[in-house]
């Protein structure tokens, strides 16, 4: 790339900044969107194995290959999926459940502790297409943030959702959460759940910026808090890095890209990053990428534009 | 800022805060007792026990909806009568054919169709009454549809004689047993009335109830010699007389 070194600004390890510019041809753009269209393939087969499996009679080896929702659904006929929080919340009413539903429960917080809890937002929950759909229109339309609540209202909501589901002995969260109700209504058939998801568009639209997930959604809270463990992270190759800020304009999560935190610890370390991987993708100097914590990562790009500077 | 002001702050802005959560704290569990109040007296699937119990307990994942051969339950859609996500049926659209092996509770996960229920004939979904002022046989015609079409045979609808004002001819007419009935509602779905006359409702909805205090001494079933035995009493344990005996005095 040509550089004027008279007018380039420089980054705090005197590497010059350098844009993210999106690829004019169609293989440069689908490498840059290769996240959100793995994201897309999760999202969708996720819900027409339940689909399908419920209407057009699927399976494998004679059996149902994905029966109930995400709330609950049993795997070939054998294996029980079920969410932790709704469980949580169940147990919370005080009621005895079955030992299937508790061996659900504990696959899938398996299954999220080790991918990283909020890789359940990004790459399986439904309302995060409409979510997505949102916050793309929102930067193409002039609509300034006036409205700034914090971002740990969700661990209130999330709170509130325990104590709640205590005190009015059903599980709180679960009986007015759009996640459920979205995914329920388009397997079992549709009835005033888009209003819900209407709501969840519209609020992030014009009101608040990733209002929902980013701020609001118990289950994202739920997720964060398991996935502090994840081993599936993140790596930050600080050297690299020029500050560009280019990773936080398209994070949907800006606040875990602590780059002080990154490069102490050489990863994105909080819980609430979604694994969705928009960042590696538009990062100029491949400063990111996905790996496990105990990895290290060295970025191509790490020596070559320090030295191309000199 | 002083440390004061700044301690004011901090103090004013933590009531805000918990201020904030308690009122939509309260508006939200408002809306969840509207919600599980929704509709008390829907017909669940066999196996659901008491509505608040089964509220708590179904995590509306509809693996019952789908095990379900005759497409009997649904879910309820939000904006339905019935509470969010929880399955439900409509007799009179298609009843519970009562499946011997109870397909939909070997689904429930999480136990809210109580897996303990192995006979299908124990399951308590509801309880049939019926409209005498609207059903056939109590216009004295032989229809008795509901009493040939009902699963549990011969016991949980039974069909009566019954004297039919001044004619000759008696009227055969339909009793439903709760001791028996399931509530499927194999019954209403075959009423050939416009409007089923036998219909699958809760049963406290329409069930009294007696008192423990009443011995019924002249019914059969009523076994009267185990917990009630007439005692002889003792000479010092008689009551004096409190009425007049004027039946036995033959002066009527």
């Amino acid at each position: 790339m040509a550089v004027d070194n008279n007018t380039a600004r420089v980054g705090p390890n005197g590497k010059i900044i350098r844009p993210f510019i999106m690829p004019a041809d169609l293989p440069g753009k689908i490498n840059v969107w290769r996240f959100i269209i793995y994201r897309r393939i999760v999202q969708l087969s996720t819900l027409l194995l339940f689909f399908g499996s419920a209407h057009w009679g699927w399976t494998v080896a004679n059996e149902p290959v994905l029966i109930g929702n995400l709330s609950a659904s049993t795997l070939l006929g054998a294996i029980p999926l079920a969410d932790p929080f709704a469980v949580l919340q169940i147990f919370l009413t005080q009621h005895v459940l079955e030992t299937e539903v508790i061996i659900g429960a504990g696959i899938i917080l398996l299954i999220y502790a080790s991918l990283g809890g909020r890789t359940w937002c990004s790459w399986v929950c439904p309302i995060n297409m409409v979510a997505d759909l949102s916050s793309w229109l929102r930067r193409r339309l002039p609509i300034k943030d006036r409205f700034i609540l914090s971002r740990n209202v969700r661990y209130t909501v999330l709170a509130l959702s325990l104590i709640l589901s205590a005190i009015t002995g059903v599980a709180a969260f679960e009986w007015v959460s759009p996640i459920s109700m979205f995914h329920r209504e388009l397997i079992f058939g549709i009835g005033m759940g888009w209003m819900a998801v209407l709501g969840v568009f519209i609020f992030d639209l014009f009101v608040l910026r990733d209002g929902w997930c980013g701020h609001l959604c118990p289950l994202g809270a739920f997720y964060a808090l398991v996935g502090k463990v994840a081993p599936v992270r993140i790596l930050f190759d600080s050297p690299s890095c020029t500050h560009c800020g280019e990773c936080a304009r398209v994070c949907p999560e800006p606040q875990v890209l602590n780059l002080k935190q990154a490069t102490e610890v050489e990863m994105i370390a909080s819980g609430e990053c979604t694994n969705c991987g928009r960042c590696i993708t538009v990062c100029p100097e491949d400063t990111l990428c996905f790996g496990l914590r105990w990895q290290s990562y060295t970025s191509n790009e790490s020596s070559q534009n320090f030295e191309s500077h000199q | 800022m002083t440390a004061k002001s700044s301690r004011r702050e901090f103090l004013t802005r933590s009531v805000q805060g918990v201020a904030l959560a308690a009122t939509g704290g309260l508006v939200w569990s408002y809306l969840l007792q509207q919600q599980a109040q929704a509709a008390p007296h829907a017909i669940r699937p066999p196996g659901a026990h008491d509505e608040s119990d089964f509220n708590a307990k179904c995590i509306k994942c509809g693996q019952c909806v789908r095990d379900c051969p005759f497409d009997t339950l649904k879910l309820a859609p939000a904006g339905d009568t019935v509470a969010i996500g929880t399955p439900y049926f409509i007799p009179r659209e298609i009843p519970c054919y009562m499946c011997i092996d109870i397909p939909c509770v070997k689904a429930c996960p999480t136990g809210a169709l109580d897996p303990s229920l192995e006979v299908i004939e124990d399951s308590r979904m509801g309880l049939a009454v019926i409209d005498i002022e609207n059903c056939l046989s109590w216009q004295g015609l032989r229809c008795e549809i509901c009493h040939r079409e009902c699963p549990v045979q011969n016991k949980a609808i039974t069909v009566e004689h019954h004297p039919r004002k001044i004619s000759k001819h008696a009227m055969f007419v339909p009793l439903v047993h709760s001791d028996a009935c399931t509530g499927c509602g194999v019954c209403e779905k075959a009423c050939p009335t416009q409007e089923a006359a036998i219909r699958v409702v809760q049963p406290e909805l329409v069930q009294g109830m007696i008192g423990e205090h009443y011995r019924l001494g002249w019914t059969i079933d009523t076994p009267i010699t185990q917990d009630f035995k007439p005692q002889k009493r003792t000479d010092d344990q008689a009551e004096p007389a409190t009425g007049l005996d004027y039946l036995n005095q033959g002066d009527l």
